[in-house]
């Protein structure tokens, strides 16, 4: 396909607005495979921005390819829940079967095979993108039948529909999952007790972001609606990208007039007029039935101008795709992102509430906790902070996957235990939960007791269980690898730490590790606690400090010895001279070669 | 509006929106940085100008000045915490001052020496990053790039030119140049563009002007990057 025409099209289609920038390269990568260095040319051309700046955001999103990349585009999802399910053996069984190998492109120009950040499928894993397109419940059979597809080259609306397949995975409903919801009965509600009733209302509800961060939901309205400034913004954060999370994906999924009425009723209590949800690339499978309640809402008076017959209750929802970048679940990221810019989080203050979305003030709240709104004002605050605890009320999803015979989404009242749930999702001869996902907290097993709840043990909602199988080393492994991929690289403790970090564990797990290594450990992970520019930095040390400090022997175990041991190994960098030369008598230390790599 | 704030215990002054690190700069006062320009707004990314604040670490360049606040920033482990910065951005690149054309002029050789720190402590990286001397009159040497974002700023900003921009992430975030060629020589780029004159480090190299100025002989060789910065900031503030 000519690339200018292309990008004529896809620009036009989008408007011409630089905003849209990274809709814009989705949706050309959609049609010609990468992001090919004319179409990067044309673009900024199209828009009139500087190549380099076109370049610089193409190149942060990492479902976007700036070299060649096959037709089909597969990448498996590698959190460690995919991996404990035999991800890593059926990724190379697939490699093999396509005659190519992980990370790179066929020769063909037919196939790429990599790897991403969890997709948010850990109740159906192990889990794959393909073109974008979620595939679930992977075996050793799906793979084959997915190799002869991709040989054929048959389109992907032709593959077998259950590929495609998510399950609805709810498994423990409360008010929230078990009431039926009439869509405008929240609103009109709402609208009853006027903007500064509805506010007051929030208020007594006590309601707390689910995001993780847990800020008081109304005083954060209320401070958008103070903002000077007209036209206000509520964004929807449905970039559900904490390893082990996908609570928001069944949200969005079978609760999307909540989630939309959510929104429209923070635009009731802050005056804001523009919406905007934020849905990260691997959610793309709910693009088109979102698309469709919208179009529904809008058609029934419930977006709009007026809604509901209120005169100057106008407000409005567009949807904009990420395109794999964890940072950008961080809001001032997002924001950056939504408007059509590289994902680095903001030096904060402003805050968004006064400077967010171009500026303007803005509302930034995560897909559960809008949904919850919908409870408090059909219910009223007081009924809502009846349930849970005095500091965190109302209920909480919880995503749980590993290693339990039931995962899925479960609505629990705050305050519930880490023992309870995992009584309840058949967890047995469990050796950690992590709890809040790869920046959350590895809970052993006296801490069962502890409670879910912002006192204590707070979640954005990811609960992954690992049972006595399980290394606890591997488990901090695989997150501080998902932290090195995901850091933004603005500051240096993150951008190189992460590495260094990675790095670090990457010599335990080979078995060169020595006690200096421990110490190098602790070093960087002060750096990054402390000098981080965001969250990401300071939150990726967790699962290290948690894991030495609760499971130390699994880390020792990985030393070989407690005094010093070089990174560098000789055998290993003589290997691949030996083996040129054809030597392989024992003492060329062949095996040392390969267990290194 | 102004006010007062303690700096490792000594006072000093500040006006209505200056940052902490400006007031501290206006009253001779140095805290270290990187990215920080004085005439651009805070940055942020370098996290040299860490400081303590009630127990909390922050940015000091964009960090407003608070009145009554107590900034440590000269302490032992403020210090320490910066050495390691700076032995992440040693590690990070491929730095070798012996043979670079910006030794005694470049601020992260100088920071290194002002930080005493005598060994890079994590192992190096090594990354590829191949140079670009395209260019008629200018080279660039990625190898030494510590993403201060200072010539991005400048060509964007000052010079209108838009010359220079980041892509990738992580650890692979790169500069990039306004070409599809990727080629400077490409650009509509000028040796007196101000983007040419802003890079603290040996990335943005003139051409033809290599050792005009002897080792030995250059502005950090001479004196601590402190002293420098401090002596630079009083001109400003005399003028």
């Amino acid at each position: 396909m000519d690339v200018e025409a292309s990008v004529r099209e896809v620009v036009g289609r989008q408007g011409r607005d630089a905003t849209r920038l990274l809709q814009i390269l989705i949706a050309l990568q959609d049609r010609l495979d990468w992001l090919p260095p004319a179409a990067i040319t044309a673009v900024a051309a199209e828009l009139g921005l500087p190549r380099a700046r076109v370049e610089g955001v193409a190149g942060f999103y990492s479902l976007l390819h700036g070299t060649p990349a096959g037709r089909y585009r597969i990448r498996f999802s590698d959190n460690i829940t995919d991996r404990m399910q035999g991800s890593e053996a059926l990724r190379k069984r697939l490699c093999h079967l396509l005659w190519t190998e992980c990370g790179k492109t066929s020769e063909d120009g037919l196939v790429s095979i990599g790897t991403t950040s969890c997709t948010g499928m850990g109740d159906q894993g192990p889990a794959l993108l393909v073109n974008g397109r979620a595939v679930t419940r992977l075996d050793a059979a799906r793979i084959e039948r997915i190799a002869e597809l991709v040989r054929g080259g048959v389109p992907l609306d032709d593959w077998p529909a259950e590929f495609f397949r998510v399950e609805e995975g709810i498994r423990r409903r409360g008010p929230l999952l078990g009431t039926p919801f009439e869509p405008g009965s929240a609103l009109r509600a709402a609208i009853a007790r006027g903007r500064t009733g509805w506010g007051e209302e929030m208020a007594r509800s006590g309601l707390r972001g689910r995001g993780g961060a847990g800020f008081a939901t109304a005083t954060k309205w209320q401070a958008c609606r103070d903002a000077p400034g007209a036209d206000k913004v509520v964004v929807c954060n449905a970039d559900e990208g904490e390893p082990g999370t996908f609570k928001d994906r069944v949200l969005l999924a079978h609760e999307a007039e909540r989630v939309f009425e959510g929104m429209t009723l923070a635009a009731w209590a802050t005056g804001a007029r523009t919406g905007f949800v934020y849905l990260r690339g691997e959610y793309r499978f709910v693009l088109d039935a979102l698309q469709a309640v919208l179009a529904r809402r809008r058609a029934v008076g419930l977006l709009g101008m007026g809604i509901l017959g209120e005169a100057g209750f106008d407000f409005d929802i567009e949807i904009h795709l990420g395109a794999g970048a964890y940072v950008c679940g961080e809001e001032t990221a997002l924001l950056e992102s939504l408007e059509g810019r590289r994902g680095t989080p903001r030096i904060r203050p402003p805050f968004p509430v006064t400077h967010g979305y171009l500026g303007r003030p803005t509302v930034v709240n995560n897909v559960e906790t809008l949904a919850l709104a919908t409870w408090i004002a059909l219910e009223g605050g007081a009924a809502f902070a009846a349930t849970g605890t005095p500091r965190s009320t109302g209920t909480k999803l919880l995503s749980v996957s590993g290693d339990c015979a039931r995962p899925g989404v479960y609505e629990f009242p705050f305050g519930v235990t880490v023992a309870e749930v995992l009584e309840e999702c058949g967890a047995l001869d469990t050796l950690a939960v992590q709890v809040g996902g790869a920046s959350g907290v590895t809970l052993a097993g006296h801490e069962f007791g502890r409670r879910i709840a912002f006192e204590d043990v707070p979640s954005a909602g990811a609960f992954m269980v690992f049972d006595g199988r399980r290394d606890p080393f591997e488990i901090a492994h695989a997150f501080v690898e998902f932290f090195a991929h995901e850091s933004c690289g603005f500051c240096t403790p993150c951008r190189i730490g992460t590495t260094l970090l990675k790095n670090d564990l990457d010599k335990l797990a080979r078995g060169v590790g020595g006690k200096v290594d421990l110490a190098n450990i602790e070093w960087i992970n002060r750096l990054l606690r402390n000098a981080s520019h965001c969250g990401l930095g300071s939150s990726a040390p967790n699962p290290v400090e948690d894991g030495l400090a609760k499971f130390r022997p699994a880390w020792e175990r990985r030393l070989r010895s407690l005094e010093f041991e070089p990174a560098f190994d000789l055998d290993a960098a003589l290997g691949p001279a030996r083996r040129m030369t054809g030597r392989s008598d024992p003492g060329a230390h062949l095996d040392r070669e390969e267990s290194s790599q | 509006m102004s006010g007062q704030f303690q700096l490792d215990g000594q006072a000093v002054p500040f006006e209505d929106g200056q940052t902490i690190l400006q007031a501290a700069r206006a009253a001779g006062r140095y805290i270290p940085h990187l990215c920080w320009h004085p005439d651009f707004p805070p940055h942020g990314s370098c996290k040299l100008c860490v400081v303590k604040v009630g127990g909390r670490h922050l940015s000091s360049c964009a960090a407003p000045a608070v009145e009554g606040i107590e900034v440590e920033s000269d302490t032992a482990e403020l210090r320490a915490e910066r050495r390691a910065l700076l032995q992440m951005l040693f590690v990070e690149g491929n730095h070798f001052c012996p043979s670079c054309e910006k030794s005694g002029h470049c601020q992260l050789q100088a920071q290194a020496y002002e930080h005493e720190m005598m060994s890079a402590r994590f192992a190096y990286f090594y990354p590829p990053r191949p140079v670009d001397a395209s260019h008629p009159d200018i080279v660039l040497d990625f190898n030494r790039c510590i993403f201060c974002e200072l010539c991005v700023r400048a060509s964007r900003e000052v010079d209108g030119k838009n010359v220079f921009a980041l892509s990738g992430r992580g650890i692979h975030k790169h500069l990039v140049v306004n070409a599809e060629s990727g080629r400077l020589a490409d650009t509509d780029f000028a040796a007196d563009d101000l983007a040419a004159n802003i890079c603290p480090v040996g990335v943005i190299l003139h051409k033809r002007q290599g050792f005009r100025v002897p080792i030995g002989e250059r502005p950090y060789d001479a004196r601590p990057i402190s002293r420098v910065e401090l002596a630079a900031g009083g001109r400003e503030a005399d003028e």
